[in-house]
């Protein structure tokens, strides 16, 4: 199982991610530069937090034309396995890899904190090490965060279990209130159809050892090294 | 030389929450006769001097959709105008 990190112009969250993988889960890692163009030695390819091309445009526009994302593209669409996180999310939208799209905070504030999230489905290749219902916590980063469909698109992602985190309590009640962005039905994460590939607001990579606060994080690498 | 102006903005029913606080502030300002605000980005795009006007609209076209909007939240307009470079 071979993780490849791609590292655009502006990601700040390659490293942590990277030495999460190599140092605490002991995965076989390597960054890849957004100019690369061959990835067919790669298991999984993961999207990493920042603010790739400065967020110029829209966040995540520009980084969806980069060579490396037309062979991101084409990889997840022939079955690869992908994790895009924060920024990462942002790039899987705006490509068209994942439906809806992320706007500013309703709030208008970048927002810096630990939340909790519930895992609304275990049955993936990225939540499989946790248990149905889950509470798990994690720090988020952002400042277009909150996640926006149409209705149908909605119903549809309810009715085909490709919600993968809410926001919630730390009882794990998806109520209004614990929402730190105004994401519709507190949507944290998402699948696409074929469920290969996940895009999530929250930080996994900074949540996976006790002296950052957290290991719950931990659960979605070691899902997918399970795929093995 | 043919030039696009182009104007992307939010569909209706985005949620524009920069519009909403500069609103608030117009208001706080005593602007009470200010009942909307939108915003949205401006692109100026230059074309070759062999692109005639059906071309550009066609390329600016191509550019709105691919790149400078997002269809799923927002919406774009243009108009084309012939400048003497």
């Amino acid at each position: 199982m071979k993780f490849g990190v791609v590292v655009f112009p502006g990601s700040n969250c390659d490293h942590d991610t990277y030495h999460v993988l190599k140092k605490v889960v002991g995965a076989k890692v390597e960054y890849i530069w957004h100019k690369e163009t061959t990835l067919n030695y790669f298991d999984v390819i993961i999207l990493p937090g920042g603010f790739s091309y400065g967020d110029y445009l829209r966040v995540g526009a520009v980084a969806r034309f980069s060579p490396v994302m037309r062979e991101v593209i084409k990889f997840a669409n022939s079955g690869g396995l992908v994790l895009g996180i924060c920024n990462g999310f942002q790039v899987l939208l705006e490509a068209g890899l994942l439906p809806g799209s992320l706007i500013t905070n309703d709030h208008l504030r970048f927002r810096c904190q630990d939340v909790y999230i519930k895992v609304a489905n275990n049955k993936t290749c990225f939540s499989r090490s946790y248990e149905s219902g889950q509470v798990l916590k994690m720090p988020i980063a952002h400042y277009s965060g909150n996640y926006f469909a149409d209705k149908e698109t909605l119903k549809m992602l309810e009715g085909t279990e490709r919600i993968v985190f809410q926001y919630c309590s730390l009882d794990g009640n998806v109520i209004p209130e614990e929402n730190p962005n105004g994401s519709m039905l507190n949507i944290a994460g998402i699948l696409n159809e074929k469920k290969n590939i996940l895009g999530m607001m929250p930080h996994p990579e900074r949540a996976a050892e006790k002296i950052l606060g957290s290991e719950d994080g931990l659960g979605i690498f070691n899902s997918l090294l399970r795929e093995s | 030389m043919w030039l696009a102006k182009v104007i992307v903005s939010y569909k209706t029913g985005i949620l524009d929450p920069e519009a909403k606080t500069i609103h608030n502030a117009l208001i706080s300002l005593g602007y009470q006769d200010i009942n909307k605000v939108e915003t949205g980005k401006y692109f100026q795009i230059g074309f070759s001097d062999s692109i005639d006007r059906d071309k550009a609209k066609e390329l600016t076209k191509q550019a709105c959709a691919k790149i400078l909007s997002n269809p799923v939240i927002q919406k774009y307009t243009f108009q084309l105008e012939e400048v003497s470079k």
